[in-house]
């Protein structure tokens, strides 16, 4: 085999340097330069600022609130797919939506939060009369929910289906009540599933920023729209960048504590 | 029949009618009369009317079915050598390099990916515009489809191969006629993942895209961003069925792979 030299590694080793090497050396050049282009460790000192470190906080507080209640909803809604007949056929009902566009869901959630849409002709009926709906923190949570919960919902079935039943009734058999072969059978088996769906919800959700301005209104500032403003409205490369290494940093960190190394191919 | 009245049927009900409802409610609302999307006031085809006659988004809808069938067709190629150069690999320190480097391009949230593309066309010298965005979106499309292919090699039989040799196949043959063959079915998947990707990336292609090129969905933010104008509703109902269309040719391809669990979802890149 020594004769036999990889040549099919020559252009995926090209476009690994180009397009993940050097965007990466690249984004941390970047980060040591001011928005006049002169050598400075300024950002990161700004970066350690409060107006940064609060911003940075409340990213982390909203990407978790919007994980952890996508996880509420997903595991009983996964846990129960895996018990229908057509399970397969129902999955891919789930997924449909998350094959809509992204900002068309946005958009439609405008429509149904505004001040007079759906949402709000509810609550009226309910009695409880009009509220501001838009451009709140609800809606935002709500909203990202929505769309992350299928990516959600997908690693545990998965993790779900591939569980041997013969260990649930084995549980049963031996005494254990449902709840107790839940939290010491059923979801220690498929916290993998768990894992990478937080892993898959919670990235996304530090950096969304299309949401923030369309559905937050900019009344919630994330990383990402911190990104998006440099980059793009102040032209401020150099503070974007820095705020993108944090985001880099973070990814890797949740990388290796979900221990995605091994799996982070399957999701 | 006692199965109906079941807690768990009412609750996957309720998370059917939430994930659905949204589109419905855009689609039922294009066809309002009075340009709102609340008090459905008659029905009628206007919107879907001028969206047929506003030339310059049939343009941008054409731009962007362009750069996808591309963008997908050019990364399939590339992501397909990938996973053949990563499954030829003995040494696994160099396999797990290449892999976790592949994944970096999956799991970064898309704001890094767009900036840091932003960041890399400009040091190269590249103009913000179609060739950018089709560059861009074949960079993210390329590691899908390696991890799409890839497993398909891994359990394709080694002695596949070694037979091909022993029957004096050269290295050509043993490409075309033994390992391609063998994974089609996991080409057409990456290809589809990637199509599905590039059609519906928005911030990637939102940083990189310059002025006088959009696509879809950076004209429906922009859209968005001045207010609710049903045009983009005719739009997404047009987009919904196009996606149903889309979702019936994946559920048959992956029929054939075999391999449902695998293939959806690999993130949430948007």
């Amino acid at each position: 085999m020594v004769k036999d030299r990889n040549w099919y590694l020559v252009p995926y080793v090209v476009f690994i340097v180009l397009f993940v090497v050097l965007p990466i050396v690249l984004i941390v050049y970047y980060s040591f330069f001011d928005i006049h282009g002169d050598f400075t460790f300024e950002n990161y000192i700004k970066f350690f600022t409060p107006v940064y470190l609060k911003m940075a906080l409340s990213s982390f507080w909203y990407a978790f609130l919007i994980t952890a209640f996508s996880l509420l909803i997903a595991y009983p809604t996964a846990y129960f797919l895996t018990k229908l007949k057509y399970k397969q056929l129902w999955l891919l009902l789930i997924i449909v939506p998350s094959w809509i566009n992204l900002l068309l869901k946005a958009y439609a959630f405008i429509g149904i939060f505004g001040t007079y849409g759906f949402a709000n002709a509810m609550l009226e009926t309910f009695g409880i009369g009009r509220q501001q709906l838009l451009f709140t923190d609800f809606s935002f949570i709500f909203v990202s929910v929505y769309i992350f919960i299928p990516f959600m919902i997908l690693p545990i079935y998965n993790a779900l289906d591939k569980l041997n039943p013969s260990l649930v009734d084995a549980s049963k058999d031996l005494g254990a009540s449902n709840w107790t072969t839940f939290s010491h059978v059923i979801f220690p088996l498929t916290l993998d599933g768990v894992k990478s769906g937080c892993q898959v919800v919670f990235i996304p959700a530090l950096s969304l920023f299309m949401l923030t301005r369309l559905i937050a209104g900019n009344r919630v500032i994330t990383l990402g729209t911190a990104v998006e403003q440099h980059f793009l409205v102040t032209q401020n490369w150099g503070m974007g960048s820095t705020i993108a290494v944090f985001l880099i940093i973070i990814m890797v960190f949740i990388m290796v504590i979900s221990g995605s190394r091994k799996r982070g191919i399957k999701l | 029949m006692k199965r109906k009245f079941k807690p768990s049927t009412i609750y996957l009900a309720i998370v059917f009618v939430i994930l659905y409802a949204p589109i419905f409610y855009l689609m039922y609302y294009s066809f309002n009369s009075g340009g709102k999307m609340y008090a459905f006031e008659s029905f009628t085809w206007e919107w879907y009317g001028e969206l047929l006659s506003d030339t310059r988004l049939l343009i941008i809808v054409l731009n962007t079915i362009i750069i996808a069938l591309l963008s997908a067709a050019i990364s399939t190629i590339i992501g397909t050598l990938g996973a053949i150069a990563v499954w030829y690999i003995r040494k696994n320190k160099m396999k797990n390099l290449l892999l976790s480097l592949n994944n970096i391009l999956i799991v970064s949230p898309d704001v890094v990916i767009g900036a840091s593309f932003l960041i890399l066309f400009t040091f190269i010298g590249i103009q913000l515009g179609f060739f950018s965005v089709l560059l861009a979106h074949i960079a993210f499309s390329v590691p899908i489809v390696v991890i799409m292919v890839l497993p398909k090699l891994q359990e394709m039989s080694p002695s596949l191969i070694a037979a091909a040799k022993d029957l004096g196949a050269n290295r050509y043959h043993v490409l075309t006629k033994v390992i391609l063959p063998y994974i089609t079915p996991g080409i057409f998947a990456g290809f589809f993942m990637a199509l599905t990707y590039s059609l519906d990336d928005f911030a990637v292609t939102f940083f990189v895209t310059g002025n006088g090129f959009t696509t879809l969905s950076v004209e429906i933010y922009s859209m968005a961003r001045q207010g609710v104008s049903l045009t983009i509703n005719a739009l997404s109902t047009i987009l919904f069925l196009f996606t149903i269309l889309l979702v019936i040719g994946y559920y048959f391809i992956s029929k054939r792979t075999n391999a449902n669990g695998r293939m959806f979802g690999l993130g949430a890149r948007k």
